[in-house]
């Protein structure tokens, strides 16, 4: 990518990526670059393909659900091309480092949300949570614990008891508890993983 | 011993007849007492012994025949006895290993033959006859199965028995059981003497240990679990067919260094089983190793890693002591229930049968009830406060020792922490002096835990199940949940401390997972507003952990952790946890942030502002303790807390204040608060609208203005103003002791009184002599006493008719307040027209019996109002006569060794010495010598009262003389070199008072008075010249006498 195109590249995300200055952006799309992304003979795009996505994210956030994984990358790849091209790559991070709480309320539903219906379903919670509870196996039945904290959730966040979550539920319930955010299974990076990959990105490109 | 056999004795298995009797301890003395019984069975009861058994004793021996002697018929594999029974059996055969015998007499001959392996011989013929009196005497007289067999039943088998045999057997039934009464008393003294386990002790333990446990490089195991999750109402874990046998629980250890290990804890203690047989998923419980008293001494022999890791962990050092102390309780009451049972069977011997069930299994229920689950153990119920009063005691006393005992395992730290150990004892004597402590030792309620718990009980223990078994996200659920229970309400706090929660939560804080201990943080504030689970929390290590997370980089977090600090630190012992752990100093550096004044915080900015909020609450609770106001300070607290003082919201002013206000009781903070320019915004918020600000504000100003610039500073920064106008706020009685007392200081300089009358402060505060609380009323007659400075506030006082309630208030109790009243009534008497008031009042002689009050602060601040009473009243000679032994009282307070009762009396009897009469009467009570020997002082303000007294009592007949007598003289013209002018003068009043006596002359002279007087005479005081040189004259003209009489 030669210096001119990458100008023009950076200019425009700045402005969708609006947590970011000129100076990080064009150090992510370096970094992106960096990442070794080559048009591979399936995809026509460029991009991070899924592997590659959730490897990032096991390896520097310390990210290990694989099924959330594959909801984050799906989160970032708005236009669902199976591929994280560098816009997404940018405005993805600028969400999930920076983001308001707003945008990570809506960030995080879009990742429980597993199917796109605008609800998060109690199917869709116990498939999240499913492995949240160390299996005791004295108990009769082992999910019954699992059914029951889908249960306590809805009690706590499903407000119009529809039994199931709109994004109104979902937003209403993590404003009046913060903690509420990642109800369903680490979405975000704790803070001691973004201020590393910060620190890094950042530090590293202003050497070259 | 049927009874004895099936319950003392420790068989293997529990599969009656297969199981062998084991060489223990206790088997073999119950053994040696059978085979002594039966040894000595054949001489002491012949007849019996020749009693042929129903049925032989059938075992294997290990006897050869070539053992068998005489009466016997012996060949090469098989013995015979030469006596038979009826039927022509023989009494004993013995064929090939095999051993019939029937009858007593033969038994004994038989232990007599095997010599040193008569023990083996019992053992192995009890092993097969589990009950051998079935065998002896019939199966009507088993007590395996027929437990309920009463004597009663016996006599009536015996009955219908062959009459030729009956009394034989019953003879025989008799002196067995009294073996085994032996027996099981016996086997009783050496149970008791054990080390016994209980549930809730292996419990305790468990989890203790499980907080240990984990992948974790430094955890002292790798796992540790149960192998049934099912706990039984008495708290065991194992099947209750094994429960009989004594075993509670079994578990799954994997040791960091060697194999996993199954293991059965047992009442009599720990010790390796068969392991879990992997095609039946059972049990094996056969022992297969030591019995050890506890999990963690069979640890400690079987891993070495445990051992080492047990030492890192630093909060075993404050944990375990107190885990094992519990065990020994538990072991004490244990051992008395063994005794009371052991009582019950001396005196019952005959209904020993009726009873139910034998001691071991009986003792079991009755100890989980009392014991039941861990931490509850401090919290009896009514009838064993007592008990657990005497627990706690005994803690202190065997805490030393037993921690010592542990810490020799953890041989480098040793000398560091009992080096801690004696620091503390010392802390313990100083912080006893702060102020406000919430008692300690507050009684626990809520103790019975009955059926009808209600249902947030079981909802709350269901979210600590999943807390505990939960991963962040369900952790997270499961918190924000529990959140939603009113967690105000004291039902819900004790709910989860019951079903241990606290433990889990405070676990959670020493995660890495922020959520969760956000989470749990938000729990422990709110839950800790109760005072019991404040307790449990320190118990259980939680302050450390929260002051460590006082260094975190989330903001939240801090916030959170200062603020339940705040809470829990609100007695003694956690204060002292949080400075001893560095507490102080980190919460100090929370106050630490961006300017205060402006107006719009950024939210960054905002964040560290409420991290400050939060660390002045924690520090707010801390300041209680003298100790820790001293590190608050040596912390750089000061500065800091000036700069927050400048902050525009008053919820942070509140705690900031609170804790200058707090820690103004030193000295050190008085003047920090004046340099640091902190009287400012102290004055600025007396107008705040936060009643709880204005209080706190008034209360520092209240203990700094003792200092003349304090009180300076507080006026002109307009501070007087809103003092006076909060006097009309006399709702909240908080406020308003804060702000009379403020007033009260302030009112010490002149200049701040007459603002306060431009204020009409003198006014508001007579209105306040009636009906208010007693702290209320020390501080606005303390006010009104310095106001009576100035003239004119004491006719205000007069015009308002404040002398009435003054007056009335003289007959209280409180002592700061009588000081005060009494101060308040003299500095009014010193206008004739209220003395007119307070002689109607009869104010004087209230006044005068307060020189009986007990404390010397009341006698001198009584005897100094008396003066100016005297001194105003009409007819005051008459009226101090009028008082039944008034004289005598006061002149006997000449007694007194504190120097201000010593100065005012004699002030008094100064006055009281102006009425000749009243002078004739002191004199007959012999004031002369008291007051020569209260001479030899230091002390100028009493000096200069005392002179004035002698002065005054010279007046009368040949006090003179007596003065001179009684060596008053020579220390007065001592008192001449003094550096005080008004004991000059009084001195020299009552020296030239004296000089006419011509023998006091030659004293002061011989003192060398003369060039003393000289210079008096050049003073400006009028008086003081004029007694000098009176004096002077006095003794020269004794000197020109003399030389007249000398020369003529």
């Amino acid at each position: 990518m030669n210096r001119k195109k990458l100008q023009k590249l950076s200019d425009s995300l700045c402005k969708t990526a609006k947590h970011f200055n000129k100076f990080e952006v064009e150090c992510l799309i370096k970094l992106f670059n960096n990442l070794g992304v080559e048009p591979s003979e399936r995809h026509a795009v460029v991009g991070l393909d899924r592997n590659s996505f959730r490897n990032i994210l096991h390896v520097t956030f310390g990210m290990t659900d694989d099924m959330i994984m594959d909801r984050v990358f799906r989160a970032f790849d708005r236009d669902n091309d199976s591929c994280v091209s560098v816009t997404e790559w940018v405005e993805g991070l600028s969400i999930f480092l920076r983001g308001t709480l707003e945008e990570k309320i809506k960030y995080c539903f879009d990742v429980y949300d597993l199917n796109s219906d605008g609800y998060v379903s109690r199917e869709e919670m116990f498939h999240m949570l499913k492995n949240s509870l160390l299996k005791q196996p004295s108990e009769e039945d082992p999910d019954e614990g699992i059914k029951d904290l889908v249960e306590i959730t809805l009690k706590k966040m499903d407000y119009d008891h529809d039994g199931k979550l709109s994004y109104a539920d979902f937003e209403k319930a993590v404003r009046e508890e913060n903690l509420l955010l990642e109800a369903f299974g680490p979405c975000l990076p704790d803070m001691k993983c973004a201020m590393a990959f910060e620190a890094q990105a950042f530090q590293d490109s202003s050497d070259l | 011993m049927g009874v004895a056999l099936t319950r003392a004795a420790q068989w293997t298995t529990a599969g009656s007849g297969t199981g062998t009797l084991e060489i223990t301890p206790l088997n073999e003395s119950l053994l040696n007492e059978i085979i002594k019984f039966t040894e000595s069975f054949s001489s002491k009861h012949p007849q019996e012994a020749a009693f042929v058994f129903k049925e032989p004793l059938e075992w294997e021996t290990q006897l050869q025949p070539s053992a068998f002697t005489s009466g016997y018929e012996v060949s090469e594999k098989t013995v015979w006895s030469q006596e038979t029974d009826k039927d022509g059996q023989p009494l004993l055969l013995l064929t090939g290993s095999t051993v019939k015998v029937r009858s007593f007499a033969h038994l004994s001959r038989l232990l007599y033959f095997a010599a040193e392996k008569r023990l083996k011989e019992a053992q192995a013929c009890l092993q097969v006859n589990r009950d051998p009196i079935v065998k002896i005497l019939g199966p009507g007289y088993g007590t395996i199965e027929g437990e309920d067999m009463s004597m009663l039943r016996l006599l009536d088998k015996v009955k219908k028995d062959d009459a030729g045999d009956t009394e034989m057997k019953m003879k025989i039934s008799l002196l067995l059981q009294q073996l085994d009464m032996q027996l099981l008393n016996s086997s009783l003294k050496q149970i008791s003497q054990e080390v016994r386990l209980t549930p809730a002790a292996v419990k305790n333990e468990v989890d203790l240990l499980k907080r240990f446990s984990g992948a974790r490089e430094d955890a002292v195991l790798e796992s540790l679990e149960y192998t049934s999750d099912y706990e039984f109402s008495n708290g065991c874990r194992a099947p209750p067919w094994r429960q009989v046998h004594g075993e509670i629980c079994y578990l799954i250890i994997k040791p960091r260094d060697t194999e996993t290990m199954y293991v059965t804890c047992s009442t009599a203690g720990v010790f390796l089983n068969g392991g879990r047989e992997k095609e039946r998923d059972e049990i094996n419980y056969e022992r297969k190793s030591d019995i050890y008293k506890d999990l963690i001494t069979f640890l400690r022999e079987r891993s070495a890693t445990f051992v080492k890791n047990m030492a890192k962990q630093e909060y075993t050092f404050f944990d375990e002591p107190k885990y094992e102390k519990h065990y020994q309780h538990m072991e004490v009451v244990e051992a008395d229930e063994y005794g009371q049972a052991q009582k019950f069977y001396d005196y019952s011997e005959k209904n020993v049968f009726e009873k139910p069930k034998s001691p071991l299994v009986k003792s079991k229920p009755t100890d989980s009830k009392k014991l039941e689950p861990s931490l509850k153990w401090k919290t009896m119920s009514g009838s064993q406060v007592g008990k657990a009063a005497k627990r706690e005691k005994e803690d202190k006393e065997s805490k030393s020792v037993s921690s010592e005992g542990k810490r020799k395992t953890s041989a480098p730290s040793s000398a560091g922490s009992s080096k801690g150990k004696v620091s503390v004892k010392v802390e313990d004597v100083s912080e006893s002096s702060s102020e406000s402590e919430e008692d300690e030792q507050q009684p626990e309620r809520h103790q019975e835990i009955n059926t009808d718990l209600p249902s947030e009980y079981w909802q709350i223990q269901k979210l600590v199940k999943y807390i505990k078994a939960g991963n962040q996200t369900a952790t997270v659920i499961a918190l924000c949940s529990m959140r939603d229970f009113n967690l105000h309400q004291e039902t819900c706090q004790l709910a989860i401390r019951d079903v241990g929660g606290l433990e889990v939560l405070i676990n959670l804080l020493d995660t890495e997972e922020i959520k969760c201990k956000i989470g749990s943080l938000k729990i422990l504030k709110e839950i800790s507003q109760n005072a019991q689970i404040r307790r449990t929390i320190a118990d259980l290590g939680g302050l450390q952990i929260m002051v460590k997370i006082l260094d975190s980089v989330d903001k939240d977090l801090k916030c959170l952790a200062a603020e339940t600090i705040a809470n829990v630190a609100r007695f003694k012992r956690a204060r002292r946890t949080v400075r001893q752990h560095g507490g102080i100093k980190k919460l100090v550096g929370l106050l630490d942030c961006a300017p205060m004044g402006t107006a719009h915080p950024t939210p960054l900015q905002g964040k560290d502002i409420e991290v400050a909020r939060c660390g002045a609450l924690a520090l707010w609770s801390c300041s209680k303790s003298a100790r820790n106001k001293e590190a608050i300070r040596k912390a750089g607290g000061i500065p800091l807390l000036a700069q927050l003082l400048k902050s525009p919201h008053s919820n942070m002013l509140i705690p900031v204040v609170g804790t200058l206000q707090e820690c103004a009781s030193e000295p050190s903070y008085r003047l920090a608060i004046k340099n640091e320019k902190m009287i400012e915004n102290l004055v600025k918020n007396l107008n705040s609208d936060q009643e709880e600000l204005q209080m706190h504000c008034a209360s520092a100003i209240f203990k700094c203005a003792e200092d003349q610039e304090t009180r300076d500073l507080v006026r002109q920064h307009g501070g007087l103003k809103p003092l006076a106008t909060l006097l009309a706020n006399s709702e909240n009685k908080e406020l308003l002791a804060a702000v009379t007392g403020a007033i009260w200081k302030c009112a010490i300089s002149k200049e701040n009184v007459t603002k306060f009358r431009e204020y009409k402060a003198i006014e508001a505060l007579v209105g306040l002599l009636t009906d208010q609380p007693e702290e209320v009323l020390v501080n606005v007659v303390g006010a009104l006493g310095e106001c009576c400075q100035e003239q004119a506030n004491r006719s205000i006082i007069r015009k308002c008719g404040g002398i009435p309630s003054l007056v009335a208030l003289l007959t209280g109790t409180n002592q700061a307040l009588l000081v005060n009243v009494t101060k308040a009534v003299g500095a009014c008497a010193t206008e004739p027209e209220n003395m007119s008031i307070i002689d109607r009042l009869d104010g004087v002689r209230l006044l005068w019996s307060l020189l009986k009050n007990p404390h010397a602060d009341v006698q001198a601040s009584a005897a100094w109002a008396i003066c100016p009473c005297i001194e105003n009243a009409k007819d005051a000679g008459e009226m101090v006569r009028s008082f039944v032994g008034g004289l005598e009282l006061i002149v006997n307070l000449l007694k007194s060794d504190n120097k201000e009762v010593l100065a005012s009396v004699c002030a008094a009897i100064t006055n009281i010495a102006k009425d000749e009469e009243n002078l004739a009467v002191i004199t007959d009570h012999g004031v002369v010598p008291l007051l020569s020997k209260l001479a030899n002082t230091n002390n100028d303000k009493l000096r200069r009262h005392l002179a004035d007294a002698i002065s005054r009592c010279c007046m009368w007949g040949n006090n003179r003389v007596a003065f001179g007598i009684t060596k008053a003289v020579a220390p007065l013209v001592r008192y001449l070199k003094s550096s005080d002018p008004a004991v000059h003068r009084a001195t020299a009043q009552a020296l030239y008072q004296l000089s006419e006596d011509p023998n006091n002359c030659i004293t002061m002279h011989e003192n060398g008075v003369v060039k003393l007087l000289l210079g008096m005479a050049g003073s400006t005081d009028e008086t003081l010249q004029e007694a000098a040189a009176g004096c002077i004259a006095n003794i020269r003209r004794l000197a020109l006498a003399t030389e007249k009489a000398k020369y003529g």
